[in-house]
């Protein structure tokens, strides 16, 4: 049980924007604080990232977003997860989404957003804070 | 001080006593440059007045590529603008050439900027979100609907499928009337860029340098007006580059793209006057003033010693600037009024050909009509106020601009060696060298930022927690819908064996490796689309995964 | 999702993909209920092919495992592919992106993507992706593919798990028969060298070669050299005609057999050891007697060997 502690976090970046610096950032930000990220590169669509979360039974999904798709793109990923009998893999992003976007796709179920001008220490406190590995937690 | 204008050691005591103790700050550029307290004649004494400095309009154009500057000629300010559908971005074209911009700027969406049509699932959710939505040459005629195009010139953010937007470009002139030779603008297409930084490919480096001497020879014969290529260094800052690496990164993406012209058997002088340059002005003033000044002088030795060039109209850097995105904050966004001022005067100042202001709201999102027209006068308070293109290269001579001019050189030429050691710029992007080092940068920015050694008003210093509360601009979801099913009508009212032939002789073509050009022209005239022409390369060109993580 | 092992296996085996992430998650955590997984999972197993990949960073291996997949999914063989990076920074954190260069195979239902860190393999590295490999084996993937970045011990264990084991040679790999000879010749069944367009890689052949000559132990399989283009595709046929060659000829030959009943007995005596470890000499170091030799040889009046003959030899039941 001595690594019942594990988070592992599957990175994406989701849609066609290539905008993948803040993505990094948070990427080696999560490894420098023991998290275990995988990371599947650009230009992915919503079926892969859920393929690829599913496959590597990770805690949570962080995706980002600067492409202005997140309407589309982050419920559509929400929706794949529940059909994948994956619900309680966790959906939290980033990228330039509008307040009132925020709250609406918090409400759909994005466990958290971060905008511009978050800190890193901000997401990896979040993540560590509202994660939990939970492979054989309920064993 | 001594007659030299070197430090003198009694200056330094002064200076240095107890009560002229400096404070606890990070005397640092952005880029992490360390800054001396004081710079004198003493910090140029090797240096050779004639021989890097010079005069304006002359070699090594250190100080600008005109003799007059800007007592000549204004630079051009154009705002890059692009949104929904055709026709929304064009009634935004009238809108800015009502309000005095002299050049058009167009930005693409990104199904387009990848070579994918609007009805490709993979552009679900992103159709005329971040620029104008373009399948098929339908879609640019409603662009430029009422803009005759011998009048103005266009510079088009595309780079991919660039070829295919310039033969688009050039099809609607000749529904126009206006002949190739008579097109002005300028054509992004810097593929090196994408692979380092900006990510918007599809094929793999080699057949896109390819793509890209294509558009080279084709605009040197058949548009000559026509600037091809736009060297950036805008993206690679963006993704989090220091100033140096911005500059070196771009200029061997040059390098490379002269080498390959001429590999091609085209003569230097033939191409070198039309190849421009899109930089960055970001926030630490001095450190881009002398970015510019740098770029300008290693750009002209380049051309003429390196690579033997005769005509001085190749050894002038000619260039772009657009104030930094990512200096904005959406935390307290009128500041970035403030912030794209002061980085539009440190263009200026620099010997900017051509100018794109940021609007306050572009961390939110595109940009309302209010905050571009802000964006604009910015410029235009620059150009008409201030008084600073009273005189050509006004911070020419500062002791601490040319220092730091040649720091910015010697930096970049430290690079240049580092890429020459991986074989070059595409084995450089290969391993990941390029994507590393700009990472490795990004981070530590962030890191500095968090522990304050780096300060962004609004955001780690003087935050306040007022809610954001400007207009947001705001794509109607319908445009989508609607693109995809004018896209449907092009497809069902063209000549389908005409576009059917055009597409196989262009695969033909793209195998037998020659200029693919005349070809594309040909399949834009009939109608086809924009994913349907870069699919039918990439059955011989493939297609571009990036290096695992780096 | 269920956690009961018994049922996440019954339902991995009937397809369920999040059934199986989550067990490999298990396995590698070397949870309490790893055994009774693997004893679900071992009467289905016995079908697949495993292929171990290996070679040093930058050799282009993940493009070529890509490569090869799509190769093997045009016959419609199932695989399964574990992506194993053992480099991890002191935080235990890891980034691990081997898949990027994977990702078309992501939605394929007949193929199965996991990536392995170093971190918190108390049962070793090696061990988990053998028994991931296990597991999809039992899930009915034809193919097993592990690829690991050969640095040190890794490449010899995927070595022992592997029935094919192709090393991946960049084309400057240094001073390179230096570099190949230690221990690598042993392992390899085929070499590739990749990134064959690069004017070194002739040379990369031509050393590779040399050392094979210089080898003077009777083989009755002689290691062919591939050469590769990953990143265009090029040379991923022979590269599979060489993999199923080589797989015929230990078919023939009986080799399979002893290469599987010598990887068993492995498997085995690990197993065995834990155990013994666990119910036997655990709980007799846990005793007051133990405490008291313990003492003992401190103060050199028992030396070490008389005291773990002591306690391996007590009788049971004590």
């Amino acid at each position: 049980m001595t690594e019942s502690g594990r988070i592992r976090v599957l990175m994406a970046k989701a849609g066609l924007d290539g905008h993948d610096r803040g993505v990094k950032v948070v990427a080696r930000a999560l490894r420098d604080s023991g998290i275990e990220v995988i990371y599947t590169g650009l230009h992915q669509t919503p079926e892969q990232v859920v393929a690829a979360a599913v496959q590597e039974d990770v805690d949570a999904i962080g995706l980002s977003l600067l492409s202005g798709a997140h309407m589309t793109i982050f419920p559509r990923i929400l929706d794949l997860l529940k059909s994948e009998d994956a619900g309680d893999i966790v959906l939290f992003g980033g990228g330039t989404i509008p307040d009132p976007d925020v709250a609406e796709l918090k409400k759909a179920g994005v466990a958290e957003l971060f905008t511009p001008g978050s800190s890193t220490l901000d997401i990896v406190d979040w993540v560590r804070n509202n994660l939990q590995h939970k492979s054989h937690a309920s064993a | 001080m001594d007659k030299d204008g070197a430090l003198t050691p009694d200056f330094e005591e002064r200076r240095d006593n107890p009560a002229g103790r400096e404070r606890d700050f990070s005397f640092t550029t952005l880029s992490d440059q360390p800054i001396k307290p004081l710079y004198t004649l003493g910090d140029r004494e090797d240096a050779d007045f004639a021989l890097d400095i010079g005069f304006p309009g002359e070699y090594p154009y250190t100080r600008g590529i005109y003799h007059n500057m800007y007592r000549g000629r204004l630079w051009t300010m154009r705002q890059f603008a692009g949104f929904g559908a055709a026709s929304d971005t064009n009634r935004r074209f009238h809108y800015l050439l009502e309000h005095g911009v002299t050049g058009l700027s167009v930005a693409f969406d990104n199904p387009t900027l990848m070579g994918m049509d609007s009805d490709d699932p993979r552009s679900f959710g992103e159709v005329g979100r971040t620029g104008v939505a373009i399948d098929s040459l339908a879609d640019m005629e409603t662009l430029f609907d009422g803009i005759p195009l011998d009048q103005v010139s266009t510079s088009m953010t595309i780079n991919a499928p660039a070829a295919v937007l310039l033969a688009m470009y050039v099809a609607v002139g000749e529904k126009q009337g206006v002949a190739a030779s008579k097109l002005t603008g300028t054509l992004q297409n810097d593929i090196l860029k994408e692979y380092i930084a900006q990510k918007e490919w599809i094929y793999p480096p080699a057949a896109g340098v390819k793509l890209i001497v294509d558009t080279i020879e084709f605009t040197s014969r058949e548009i000559p007006k026509y600037n091809p290529v736009s060297i950036s260094g805008y993206h690679i800052r963006e993704a989090g580059s220091t100033a140096v690496q911005e500059l070196a990164f771009t200029i061997a993406d040059g390098m490379t793209y002269v080498e390959s012209c001429v590999n091609r058997g085209l003569a230097v002088d033939s191409f070198a006057p039309r190849l421009s340059f899109f930089w960055n002005s970001h926030i630490d003033f001095f450190e881009e003033v002398a970015k510019f000044r740098a770029a300008r002088r290693i750009w002209s030795r380049l051309m003429r010693e390196k690579y033997g060039a005769k005509d001085p109209k190749s050894w002038l850097m000619r260039f772009h600037t657009q104030t930094a995105g990512v200096s904005l904050t959406a935390q307290q966004p009128e500041n970035n009024i403030v912030r794209t001022a002061l980085e539009a005067l440190a263009a200026v100042l620099g010997g900017t050909q051509s100018l794109h202001t940021n609007s306050m709201d572009e961390v939110l999102a595109l940009p309302t009509e209010k905050a571009v027209e802000i964006a604009l006068r910015t410029q235009q308070i620059i150009a008409f106020e201030t008084g600073v293109v009273n005189t050509v290269d006004p911070l020419g001579g500062s002791y601490f601009v040319e220092a730091l001019t040649d720091e910015m050189e010697s930096g970049a030429l430290e690079y240049f060696a580092r890429i020459e050691e991986l074989g070059g710029v595409l084995p450089g992007i290969e391993q990941g060298f390029f994507q590393r080092e700009i990472g490795e940068a990004a981070f530590r920015y962030q890191q500095q930022l968090e522990r304050k050694e780096k300060a962004m008003v609004g955001v780690n210093e003087f935050v306040d927690s007022a809610p954001i509360d400007i207009p947001i601009l705001r794509i109607d979801p319908d445009v989508e819908r609607s693109q995809r099913a004018r896209l449907a009508e092009v497809k069902t009212s063209r000549n389908h064996p005409q576009v059917a032939g055009a597409l196989d002789h262009l695969s033909a073509a793209t195998r037998r490796e020659e200029n693919v050009m005349p070809y594309i022209l040909d399949a834009v005239r009939g109608y086809a689309t924009v994913q349907e022409i870069s699919d039918a390369m990439k059955v011989t060109l493939g297609s571009y995964r990036e290096p695992a993580f780096v | 999702m269920a956690s009961e092992p018994s049922l996440l296996v019954a339902s991995a085996l009937s397809g369920n993909r999040r059934a199986a992430g989550r067990l490999i998650s298990m396995i590698e955590d070397d949870a309490p209920q790893v055994e009774q997984i693997m004893r679900a999972v071992y009467p289905h197993t016995g079908n697949a092919y495993l292929i171990g990949f290996t070679g040093p960073p930058g050799a282009g291996k993940s493009t070529l495992v890509d490569e090869l997949v799509r190769v093997v999914r045009t016959s419609d063989q199932s695989v399964g592919i574990i992506a194993v990076d053992p480099n991890s920074p002191f935080t235990g954190g890891a980034i691990l992106g081997d898949r990027i260069r994977m990702m078309r195979h992501a939605t394929d239902p007949q193929v199965f993507i996991r990536s392995m860190g170093a971190r918190g393999h108390l049962g070793g590295l090696a061990v988990a992706a053998q028994n991931a490999s296990f597991l999809f084996d039992a899930m009915g993937m034809s193919l097993v593919l592990v690829e690991t970045v050969g640095v040190g011990q890794s490449e010899l264990e995927i070595a022992e798990m592997a029935d094919t084991t192709v090393v991946v040679m960049p084309p400057g790999f240094g001073d390179g028969v230096q570099a190949i000879k230690a221990g690598i010749m042993e392992i390899a069944d085929i070499f590739v060298v990749n990134k064959a367009d690069d004017p070194m890689a002739s040379k990369a052949v031509s050393d590779i070669r040399d050392v094979l000559r210089m080898d003077l132990e009777h083989r009755e399989w002689t290691q062919p050299i591939v050469r590769t283009i990953a990143t265009s595709a090029e040379g991923l046929e022979d590269l599979w005609m060489r993999i199923q060659q080589h797989r015929g000829y230990l078919e023939q030959s009986g080799e399979l057999r002893r290469r599987r009943r010598a990887r068993i007995e492995r498997e085995i005596m690990r197993i065995a050891e834990r155990k013994l470890l666990e119910r036997v000499l655990q709980p007799r170091t846990e005793s007051q007697e133990f405490e008291t030799m313990l003492d003992l040889a401190l103060e050199h009046r028992m030396d070490p060997y008389a005291v773990a003959d002591h306690i391996v030899s007590f009788r049971d039941g004590r």
